[in-house]
Parts: structure tokens; C-alpha cells; sequence
């Protein structure tokens, strides 16, 4: 029972709005319809939405830059890279902080191969770079100690910067330890997270940043102690910059150890010498001083780039903009346009191919036309290699084919076709493997199509091919839309026929981005051309839908 | 309007038709349609009927034997020359195109002139009353108005011959016969020959000029309804069509037209001799219940009557429907109008009936 109640809404028996009391009585329905296909949906998500989710992301995370060179994607933030000068000396102390960190991470030579994408050789400087930045700083330590061997003491630099809570944390595990070897027992016990004294970086900004990088990287590697080891030449670095920097009223705000420590060393860094980092770097590599290097780091700073997808079409980025590839670096725009077209010829050759066959599965009668279906299906039941190798033994030149052209006489002995290794071998490989893919879905839309509308025509004075054209042919439509759909889609993604028949004039897109995944382990790169070709599948895919209407696809 | 065996419009010519090379779904067929008749092929499912319609729209082939049509042979004439409308049972209408484009496609197959086109479809549109609906496509009618345009579009290039494969089969039952009645208006008044196939027997009763009956792959009789209806010629015929009470028996004796039969249960009754011949034939008596008499005052003083034991009263408005026990047959049914002197009778009431000799048939057993 309802009623419309004054503003026109239907109401229930018990008067709640019948909207609500429908949307109850199936949501019950819903959750169960839910249960039932809850573990596909895990399985989807976990399987497929994800990766795609992770790859398209890949194709623009950049976050290696900014996180093995924290420092100095900060500093070089200001550079002008058209000033023909490399970063001044703070940008070039951040760097070195950051890079000694990097080393003691091992991260350095993973970065130089993100940034080698990016620009030829960056791989071999930050691998070369890595051995000779321990060295930066060297002059200053030396100094730091002659003034006063304490310097080079770790003790000196936990007092200064540790805790005093950490430092108990420290002893007591250092007890526990010696307790354990007295003993004989084994000790695994990681040394307490460090932790920074209060009000350090404020008075030694740098250097307690440095510092505290430091004892994190020893601790995170290898589980060292740093209590145990003398701060990176680098550190001193940091040190005698903060020193030259800092007032002495800043100092005294201190306790009286580390002024004790700290007022010689500020008046005496005033007389040290100082240490050109400029050409320090330049010692270590010439491109140091060249600012297209540091023009690459900056540019690629960004935690987010667009780098991969111009990349992927034939672009780069620079810090002037966005400029074209140099002409004989262009290759994806080429192959992106030859898998399309190669995608459209195939799925041409598989309708032309298919409709005669599925016309002919569809009006024999059913015994031979079950026997037909298995000659169809045959090729699924095969291995996808071993019939791409069959069609290796088929088509090369001393192969099948061509001994019978020769043989009949069609082709001189001299003069047998090229059938592989190109993109004929492609085509005729792949339109082989996907004419099943283009038959079924024709066939069973023809098979929807009773015998009784060509008859209609007939006796309405339609000759066969008259019949065939206009009221057949219409109807059938809906399979060739499928089956062109799902070739066109599995052929614009494949990878394993091109790779093996293909040569080099006849790889997909697929082939190169197979390429940077398990070879050049450019993933980003990858990801941006398998994005595009997503893209490009769901722009076609809309296209069609606009064109013929998706509900007028038919897959049986 | 009985047609002329010799010359008829049609001609089937000892026509067999075999599918498998092994048994004849059609079997001698001989048959002549005069110009203008309604002639219905009527027969139960595999009776051959709907071979013999695809043979004559040059769908199939017949394996033996001459069709012809207006006196020309049309065997080796492929189906869209033979110039014959057909409608189909699913009414085939072509479902990407409009219900004028259906129309128009004889017309531009043969090729007549847009403006002619439009106009012939607009007329054919008006004829079946379904001239707004020219822009429709065929999956947004009724089954009823798929029905007219299917006729509409078999009509519209005017063949002589139109041939109808069940066309009323899928639709509903007053549906079917108001177009019964449209169709029978339609062919009479365009003055069409009409070939009609069903399964269904009022509607062969209802609209032919003539009604072929069809079983085992030949036509058992051909006569007009009246003829068919009240003097089957043989048992198939008789049970085929209409209600038809049946009794088993043996002839004692054929005198003057009138045959003395003796029921299995040994009661007498008189019939008339149909294709029984001699004394001692098993026959099958056939009588309509409606032919029935329970009232002696209107049969002859000598007329033999029988025995029957009411089983069961029906009311059904118009008619009274009763169910009786007679000699051993517990579904002999009784039809009697309702009219004021008719007495209801009760189950259990034992009553004599009886009828005209000339209604109970004595036809040949079944084997």
C-alpha cells in the first residue's frame, strides 16, 4: 500500500518514504551480490588496478632526486643555469653532505642512473663522484684536529651533539653489550635510534643536520655505532662553515663543555684555509664545472615530472623548456605510429579473413560446422611460441614457402622473398594468431541472424549480393565491431610475435617498453609509453563508442 | 470460386520432395490454385505443408515433379524472379531499417523512382492503417502492427501470389482473429491469389476458399471449409478438424446409401458409408457433437437410438457442453444450444440419443 503524500513523494505502509524502504529491501541483496564476488574483486584489485595504478604513477614520480639530494634540491632551487657559472659554494656543501650520505646509503650510483636517463654519463660521474667526496673537508678536519686533537675524537662529537637521554640509552645498551661478550653469549641488540641534543641546531645549523645524517646512515646500513666512528671529512666541512657564520653570543648560549670546545675553534677557523670546493670538484671530474650538469640536477629536482612522457614522445626536457630530441635519438613517435598502423592492417586482414569463415560457420549445418569451430580453435589449444616458431620455419627464406614459390616458379631462386623479420613476417604471424579473436565474436552474432530475413529479401526481388549487402551485412556489423575491437586491442599490446618474427622493422611500441623494463630498467620511461598506450586504446576505444555505439557491439 | 484443376494460376505437377534421399517429406503432390483463390495449407507439424510453400517461393528444390506458375514452369527461376510475396511467420521485417525502408526495398530492387516509391509505400501504409508509422523501426511496434507491415511489405510491389507461412502464429488470440478477417478482406478485395500455410484449423476454416489438408506428406482432402468440415472423407480428416466424436465398429450390411454399423459394444446404429465398402470392414464412425440429438421428436421414427449416461455438465454460455458414456466411450461430447426449451441434464441422468444418418460418418479405421 502507498500514498502520495503532499509533496509528492510515495510513501510505504509504515510511512517511511518508499524510496528508503526499496533502497533497505535490496541492500541485503546488494551485500550478499557483493560476498559472492568479493574474492574476484580482491583479486583484481590486488592483481590488476593496482600495478596500473603503480605504473601510472611511476611515469611521473621523481622522487629519487629529491630524496637522495635533499640538501642540495633545496639550494640549487635559486641557481640561474644560463649564468655559465656552476652553483655557488653553499649549493655545492649541500651537495657534498648530501652525496657523503648517499654513499654511506649506497644510493648514489642508483640515482646516477635515474639522472643518466636524462643525460648521457651522469652514471659513470656520480659512480666517480662517490669514490672522491669522503675526501671533501679532509683539509678542514686536519685543521679542526691540529687545533685540538679532541676534534677527531667520536666521543667529543656525541658530547656536542647527542642527547644526554640518548646517551644514557647508549650506555646502558654499551653495558649490556660488554656484560653479553664477558659471557661468551652473542649480542644483537641494534644501538638505540640517535637522537639530537636540544638547541644544537640552532647555534650549528648545518652541522647538527649534517651530523645527525650522519650517525642515521651509520646506524641504518650496517647497524654501526656512532659513538664509534669519527664523523665524514664532509662534517668538518659543515662545521667551519657554521663556525665562520655564527655570533659568539650564540655559543654561550651553550653549555660550558661545549663552549670550552667551541670558543677556541670560532676564534681560530677565522685563520684557517680555506678550501676551494669549486675546484675541489673539478678535481674530481671536469663536468663539475660545467653547469649542465648541475642544470640536469636542478631540473629534475621536482618530486613530480613530466620528463618520461616527453621522453616517450620524442621530447626532453631542459631547463630552458621543452625542446625536441635530436633527430637520431627520435624513435617513439616512429613506433607508436607504426603499431597503429601495423594494429589497423592486421585487424583489416583478420576481417577479411574472418567474415567468409564465420559466414560459412554460421549457414552449414551443425555437424560440419562443429568440425570447422575446432579447426578455428585449434591455434588456442597451441602454444602462442611454439606456432610463432612455425611460422619462423614457414617463412624464412630457405623455408616452406618459399622452396614451393621457387619450386612452382613464381620466384626466381635468386630473388626469394624476405617473409621474416619484418613487418611482413608481423603481420602475417599475428594476424594468424589473432583470426580466432575476430571469428567467434562473427559468429555468434551471425548466428543470431535468422536464415529467414536473406529469404525475405529474396522473394521481395533482391538478387543474392543484393540480399547479402543490404539487409545480411547491417546486421552482422555488430561482430565486426567486436572482433575489431578485440584485435585491434590485443594487437596494438603485443609483444611476444613481433619480438621473435618482428626484426627490427617489424617491433611494437610493446617491444621497447619490454626493453626499458627488463633491460635499460628505465621504469618510468616505460610506464609513460605504456600510459600513452592506454591512452591511446581508451581514446580509440571513445572514438568508436561515439562512431558506432558500444551497445551496438555484440561479443555473443 | 473454385479453381480450374486443368489451368490453374499455381500447378503443382506430381511433386516429391526428399531431403535426406531416403524418405519423401512430400509425396506425389498434384494440385492446381485457381486465379484469385485463398487456398490454406493446413496440416500438423512435419505434414509437409511448409515444404511445399518453400518449394513454391524457390527456397527449396523439388527433388521430382513440375511447379508451375500461370502456366510456366518455375522450377530453375531463382526465388527473387519468380515475382511472389511472401510474409513469414516471424514477420522477417529488417530490423536496421525504418518501417518505410522495409517497404521501399522491393521497390528499389525494382527499381522504381523515388517519388513512385514513396507513394506506392504510402499507399501500401494506408491500406494495413498503419500510415504514421512509416518512421518506426520494426522493434518499436506490437506484434499486431509487425503483422501489417510484414503484409503491407509483401503487398506493396503487387505480386499476383502472395504466400503465407503461419503469419498469425505469434499473435494473441483476438489479435489473430481480427487479422484473419483483415487478411481474407485484403486478398479478396485486391483480388490476389493466396497461398496460406497453418497448423491452426479455424483459421483454415475461417479465411480459405479452399483448405488442402496435409499428412504424411500428401494432401489427405481438398474441398472448400463447409465440405471439409461436415464430410470428411477420411478418419484423419474427420479427427483433424473440429471437435469429432469417435466410435469403432463393424458394418453388417450397406443398403440404399445407409450403413448398418454394430458397435464394439454390440448396440446399432445407422451411418452414412464413406469409404467403407463391404459388410465386415472395421470402420471408424465419426459425428460432430453439435450433430447430436437428444430431442427423438426431431428424428425419423425409425432411426436407430442409443444408449448414454450422462458424465458430466458443462455451462459455457452460448452452448451447453456434455459429457457422456456412450457404448463404452467416456468422451463422446455433446454440444446443445442454450436456448429456453434446452433442459440442463444432470451427471448420472441416463438418456437415449441419436441423429440423421447423413451426419455420422462411417469412415476407415485407423490401422
Amino acid at each position: 500500500m502507498t500514498e502520495a503524500t503532499r509533496t509528492g513523494q510515495m510513501l510505504a505502509a509504515d510511512g517511511t518514504p518508499l524510496k528508503r524502504s526499496l533502497q533497505r529491501a535490496l541492500r541485503a541483496q546488494k551485500l550478499r551480490a557483493l560476498m559472492l564476488i568479493a574474492p574476484l574483486l580482491l583479486f583484481i584489485m590486488v592483481t590488476f588496478v593496482a600495478p596500473i595504478a603503480d605504473m601510472l604513477f611511476r611515469s611521473v614520480e621523481n622522487q629519487i632526486v629529491s630524496d637522495t639530494l635533499p640538501r642540495s634540491a633545496q639550494a640549487i632551487r635559486d641557481w640561474d643555469h644560463n649564468s655559465g657559472e656552476p652553483p655557488s659554494e653553499d649549493v655545492l656543501a649541500a651537495f657534498t653532505i648530501d652525496m657523503i650520505a648517499a654513499v654511506e646509503r649506497k644510493q648514489h650510483t642508483r640515482l646516477g642512473t635515474r639522472l643518466n636517463y636524462e643525460q648521457n654519463g651522469l652514471s659513470s660521474l656520480f659512480r666517480k663522484t662517490g669514490r672522491g667526496v669522503g675526501d671533501i673537508g679532509e683539509t678542514y678536519r686536519d685543521q679542526f684536529a691540529a687545533l685540538d686533537p679532541a676534534w677527531t675524537d667520536p666521543g667529543t662529537w656525541i658530547a656536542l651533539f647527542a642527547d644526554p637521554s640518548w646517551q644514557a640509552d647508549h650506555d646502558a645498551w654499551e653495558a649490556a653489550r660488554t656484560a653479553a661478550r664477558s659471557a661468551g653469549r652473542s649480542f644483537a641488540e641494534p644501538v638505540p635510534p640517535f637522537r639530537l641534543k636540544d638547541g644544537m641546531a640552532g647555534v650549528l645549523p648545518e652541522t647538527a643536520d649534517a651530523y645527525l645524517d650522519f650517525a642515521r646512515a651509520v646506524q641504518g646500513g650496517r647497524n654501526g655505532d656512532p659513538a664509534a666512528r669519527a664523523p665524514w671529512p664532509p662534517v668538518y666541512l659543515a662545521l667551519y662553515r657554521d663556525l665562520t657564520a655564527v655570533g659568539v653570543g650564540r655559543i654561550a648560549t651553550l653549555d660550558e663543555a661545549a663552549q670550552a670546545l667551541l670558543d677556541p675553534a670560532h676564534y681560530a677557523v677565522r685563520g684557517f684555509e680555506r678550501a676551494d670546493l669549486a675546484a675541489l670538484y673539478a678535481g674530481i671530474d671536469r663536468a663539475w664545472s660545467q653547469p649542465d650538469v648541475w642544470a640536469t640536477i636542478q631540473t629534475f629536482s621536482a618530486r613530480y615530472t613530466p620528463g618520461y612522457f616527453l621522453t616517450a614522445v620524442d621530447l626532453k626536457q631542459t631547463p630552458d623548456g621543452i625542446t625536441s630530441q635530436p633527430a637520431d635519438q627520435k624513435i617513439y613517435i616512429m613506433l607508436f605510429e607504426r603499431t597503429l598502423v601495423m594494429s589497423l592492417t592486421i585487424m583489416g586482414a583478420c576481417v577479411l579473413l574472418g567474415y567468409p569463415i564465420a559466414f560459412l560457420l554460421a549457414n552449414l549445418p551443425m555437424r560440419s560446422s562443429n568440425l570447422l569451430l575446432i579447426l578455428v580453435l585449434l591455434p588456442f589449444w597451441t602454444s602462442l611460441l611454439v606456432r610463432t616458431s612455425a611460422w619462423k620455419v614457414l617463412l624464412q627464406q630457405q623455408g616452406v614457402i618459399n622452396d614451393i614459390l621457387v619450386w612452382i616458379g613464381i620466384v626466381d631462386n635468386a630473388g626469394r622473398l624476405i617473409l621474416i623479420n619484418n613487418q611482413t613476417g608481423t603481420i602475417i604471424a599475428m594476424t594468424h594468431i589473432l583470426l580466432p579473436f575476430m571469428i567467434l565474436p562473427l559468429y555468434s552474432v551471425m548466428k543470431t541472424i535468422p536464415p529467414s530475413y536473406v529469404r525475405a529479401a529474396k522473394s521481395l526481388g533482391a538478387t543474392n549480393w543484393t540480399a547479402f549487402w543490404r539487409v545480411y551485412f547491417p546486421q552482422s556489423v555488430p561482430g565486426i565491431g567486436a572482433g575489431c575491437i578485440l584485435v585491434f586491442i590485443l594487437a596494438i599490446g603485443y609483444y611476444i610475435t613481433p619480438e621473435l618474427v618482428g626484426g627490427t622493422s617489424g617491433t611494437f611500441i610493446s617491444n621497447r617498453i619490454a626493453y626499458h623494463i627488463s633491460s635499460s630498467l628505465n621504469w618510468g620511461l616505460a610506464a609513460a609509453l605504456g600510459t600513452i598506450l592506454l591512452g591511446v586504446v581508451l581514446a580509440l576505444y571513445w572514438t568508436y563508442d561515439r562512431l558506432v555505439g558500444i551497445d551496438k557491439v555484440n561479443l555473443g | 470460386m473454385t479453381a480450374a484443376t486443368d489451368n490453374g494460376f499455381v500447378v503443382f505437377d506430381r511433386v516429391q520432395k526428399s531431403y535426406d534421399g531416403e524418405t519423401l517429406v512430400v509425396k506425389d503432390l498434384n494440385l492446381s490454385i485457381g486465379k484469385g483463390e485463398f487456398l490454406t495449407m493446413l496440416g500438423p507439424s512435419g505434414s509437409g505443408k511448409t515444404t511445399c510453400l518453400m518449394m513454391l517461393a524457390g527456397f527449396e528444390t523439388a527433388t521430382h515433379g513440375e511447379i508451375l506458375l500461370d502456366g510456366k514452369p518455375i522450377n530453375n527461376i531463382p526465388p527473387h524472379k519468380r515475382g511472389i510475396g511472401m510474409v513469414f511467420q516471424n514477420y522477417a521485417l529488417f530490423p536496421h531499417m525504418t518501417v518505410a525502408e522495409n517497404l521501399a526495398f522491393p521497390l528499389e530492387v525494382r527499381k522504381f523512382g523515388k517519388s513512385e516509391r514513396e507513394e506506392k509505400v504510402q499507399r501500401a501504409l494506408e491500406m494495413v492503417q498503419m500510415g504514421a508509422f512509416g518512421g518506426r523501426r520494426p522493434a518499436q511496434l506490437s506484434g499486431g502492427q509487425q503483422q501489417r507491415i510484414a503484409l503491407a511489405r509483401a503487398l506493396v510491389f503487387e505480386p499476383d501470389l502472395v504466400l503465407m507461412d503461419e503469419p498469425l502464429g505469434a499473435l494473441d488470440k483476438q489479435l489473430r482473429e481480427h487479422m484473419q478477417f483483415e487478411i481474407t478482406r485484403l486478398a479478396h478485395n485486391l483480388g490476389i491469389t493466396t497461398v496460406y500455410v497453418t497448423h491452426d484449423q479455424t483459421e483454415a476454416l475461417t479465411m480459405s476458399d479452399r483448405v488442402a489438408v496435409f499428412n504424411d506428406g500428401r494432401i489427405q482432402q481438398l474441398d472448400a471449409p463447409d465440405v471439409l468440415y461436415e464430410q470428411p472423407v477420411n478418419s484423419f480428416v474427420a479427427q483433424f478438424i473440429g471437435e469429432n466424436n469417435t466410435l469403432m465398429g463393424t458394418v453388417k450390411e450397406i443398403e440404399n446409401g445407409v450403413a448398418l454399423v454394430e458397435l464394439d459394444d454390440g448396440e446399432v446404429i445407422d451411418a452414412k458409408p464413406v469409404n467403407v465398402r463391404k459388410p465386415g470392414d472395421r470402420t471408424l464412425v465419426s459425428i460432430r457433437p453439435e450433430r447430436v440429438e437428444i430431442n427423438k421428436d426431431r428424428l425419423s421414427p425409425n432411426a436407430h437410438l442409443i444408449h448414454a449416461e450422462v458424465l458430466e455438465f458443462i455451462y459455457m454460455g452460448d452452448i451447453y457442453r456434455t459429457r457422456l458414456r456412450v457404448a463404452g466411450n467416456e468422451d463422446f461430447v455433446i454440444k446443445t444450444r442454450n436456448a429456453p426449451d434446452q433442459r440442463r441434464m444432470k451427471p448420472g441422468e441416463h438418456i437415449e440419443i441419436g441423429w440423421l444418418p447423413e451426419d455420422c460418418r462411417a469412415l476407415d479405421a485407423p490401422a
